[in-house]
């Protein structure tokens, strides 16, 4: 399924964006202990295209959730940019999410009654930018996922694709390190999917890390480095040396007059 | 998040939902305004006393005799016959703290003039009694000493008598009639309006009290005595001479009750001015519930957006919202619906005030002091309802608010 695999390198301390030490995560769910988490080791360098995949269970929505800052782990550390995040506070960890994290989910999660451009412009809110630099710096992630003519549309006039390019902007809009992507095509379908993986592709050209959690393994062909979760712990962590490339892949599917709102 | 931008957001949310927002500032809308109106009303209640009482002289008292005892019962107060005009006499002569004095006695009848005829009461005065009361001629003559010696058929009449029996010409110089005794008609006095208890006090005529004792009542004795006291700190002093020299004059033992009492405006001021107060505090208070319901209203519906909105407050944490920001943006939305309400309110209460002085001719006050108070309640209501909560949203977990369905 995975072509011509290697191991992925061991994680060296020097060049690391997000270095991960035996991280342990443990819920109570009631009285019953649940371990989402039995002890991740994992570095990633910048500029990396990573998909985590794993079943439902595996411990991948929780690991996300640490690598975006919303959770902190039981054990283990976790050093972003080299900054120990697993040790913050909820307010520190809000202005690491504001300055160093993008986010896209699965549903989009866009304000709605809200135009493109507000919706993009809410990280800047909770910094120390201007109104016109606001302004500016939210037309100008639009225009990176190629909304440029969308700016005062309201998610209920754009199509799933449009919406869920309007959250990549949102998550581009504060220059963060890393961009996180819960399941960003699971509401869409093949070819919109295959679109936003483009965008995906192209922002990481430019020298965006993007981690991205998905189950479709036609989804993660498009990434460069695949980590695969079981049982909580890291199951098999491989280099994928030719990962498609969404253009190719969008002219070889047939062609459609227009998008569809979905 | 700056304060601008919270409130700009803040304006943007409570926009989304119209209606919701008008309904639930409508409950500190109607609350501010009846606190504002009630409050109006109250006090142009109290003011409207004090002009009145005011209107009667604010040095003067009143010496009324006691009740009559007639083999232990009691006939009540004014019924006893005890003030005498040797009593006045003596007043005038030897209490120093007593400036005028004019005797009273009374009568009721139908006036007629012409075809025209009128019930009123006739109020037998000295000639000072208009100075005690500080009243006014508007036309014609006040009687003089010498009428009041010779109880000359003389009389003035009060506005209204005056419009009532002569309603196109001037009164002066005509003569009246009260029961049967024709009068001539001197002048006519100014208008004065109701008093404290509402009564007209134009309603009246006045006469010599020598002619209404001797020709209209055969009543020996008086019903009052005016007096005004020579200044309004002398009334206490003034009071005690007349006591002392009454009880002395009508040999009371020195442990037996007044037959006679002194009753000056003073007092009845204070009591009509603090029942006014009473009143103000009363109607103020029942609006202030209405008030306070609004406040609950805005909590409710702060509680219900909060759980509507509770993904909204995960995205927004998920960007990098602290806790505080979410707090304050959802107690500045609180506080933007309650002041909203406050001023919408305000502007209700003064032009409903407004409408109620001018349609029910009822005087009607607004005070800077109420407009403060209403407006320091709607924000004070804002941020007691509006925090529990702003509170709950800020204390959402990000990720269970993100997964919030």
């Amino acid at each position: 399924m995975i072509g011509r695999d290697e191991p992925a390198p061991a994680p060296t301390s020097d060049g690391q964006l997000i270095q991960i030490d035996h991280l342990v995560k443990t819920y109570l769910l009631g009285e019953v202990e649940v371990h989402a988490l039995r002890g991740v080791t994992l570095g990633i360098r910048r500029g990396e295209f990573v998909a985590i995949m794993g079943a439902s269970g595996s411990g991948k929505s929780t690991f996300m959730n640490i690598l975006g800052c919303l959770d902190k782990p039981t054990k283990g550390t976790y050093i972003l940019d080299g900054i120990d995040v697993s040790r913050l506070t909820r307010d520190e960890l809000a202005h690491i999410r504001n300055s160093k994290l993008g986010f896209v989910f699965q549903g989009f999660n866009l304000l709605s009654r809200t135009s493109a451009i507000e919706n993009v412009e809410l990280p800047l809110l909770y910094g120390t930018s201007s109104i016109r630099d606001r302004e500016e710096r939210a037309v100008k992630a639009l225009n990176m996922v190629g909304l440029g003519d969308r700016v005062h549309h309201y998610p209920n006039q754009l199509s799933g694709g449009q919406q869920q390019r309007v959250a990549i902007a949102r998550a581009l809009v504060n220059d963060p390190s890393i961009v996180l992507a819960d399941e960003p095509t699971g509401n869409l379908d093949s070819r919109t999917s295959v679109e936003v993986m483009g965008i995906f592709q192209e922002l990481n050209e430019k020298g965006i890390t993007i981690i991205l959690v998905t189950h479709e393994p036609d989804i993660a062909q498009f990434a460069k480095r695949h980590i695969i979760f079981r049982d909580g712990r890291i199951k098999s962590d491989r280099i994928n040396s030719s990962p498609k490339l969404a253009a190719e892949v969008i002219s070889e599917l047939p062609a459609v007059d227009q998008e569809e709102p979905v | 998040m700056k304060i601008l931008n919270i409130l700009i957001s803040a304006f943007r949310a409570l926009q989304r939902n119209k209606m919701r927002s008008f309904l639930t500032m409508l409950g500190i809308i109607i609350g501010v305004a009846a606190v504002i109106a009630m409050l109006a009303i109250g006090q142009g209640a109290q003011y409207s006393v004090e002009q009145q009482i005011s209107s009667l002289g604010t040095n003067v008292l009143i010496v009324y005799p006691g009740s009559q005892n007639t083999g232990g019962i009691k006939g009540g107060a004014g019924t006893n016959t005890t003030l005498t005009e040797d009593d006045c006499i003596a007043i005038q002569r030897e209490c120093p703290a007593v400036g005028l004095i004019s005797p009273g006695t009374r009568a009721g009848g139908q006036i007629i003039a012409g075809n025209m005829n009128w019930a009123t009461g006739i109020e037998g005065t000295g000639s000072d009694y208009l100075e005690i009361r500080k009243w006014g001629i508007e036309y014609g003559d006040f009687y003089t000493d010498a009428d009041i010696k010779a109880a000359a058929k003389v009389c003035v009449l009060g506005k209204t008598v005056a419009d009532a029996l002569f309603p196109d010409g001037s009164p002066v110089g005509q003569t009246v009639r009260i029961r049967n005794v024709p009068c001539k008609v001197l002048g006519v006095l100014t208008k004065k309006g109701q008093n404290a208890m509402g009564q007209d006090q134009d309603d009246v005529v006045l006469a010599p009290w020598t002619t209404v004792k001797r020709r209209l009542t055969w009543f020996p004795y008086l019903r009052q005595i005016l007096v005004s006291a020579t200044s309004p700190g002398n009334i206490p002093v003034a009071q005690t001479q007349i006591t002392e020299l009454l009880r002395m004059r009508h040999k009371i033992a020195p442990y037996d009750a007044d037959d006679f009492s002194i009753r000056n405006q003073a007092d009845l001021a204070n009591a009509a001015t603090a029942t006014t107060q009473i009143l103000t505090i009363l109607l103020a208070s029942i609006a202030s519930v209405s008030l306070l319901v609004g406040g609950i209203g805005i909590m409710n519906i702060m509680l219900v957006s909060v759980t509507e909105r509770t993904r909204e407050i995960g995205i927004r944490m998920s960007v990098g919202a602290r806790s505080r920001d979410i707090l304050m943006q959802f107690l500045i939305e609180a506080l933007v619906l309650s002041l909203l309400g406050g001023i919408t309110g305000i502007l209700l209460g003064v032009g409903g005030s407004g409408a109620i002085s001018s349609l029910a001719k009822w005087p009607t006050i607004i005070t800077f002091f109420s407009i403060l108070l209403s407006f320091g309640f709607s924000i004070a209501i804002g941020i007691f309802f509006g925090f529990y909560p702003a509170r709950k949203a800020a204390m959402l977990n990000p990720i269970d608010a993100l997964r919030y369905e």
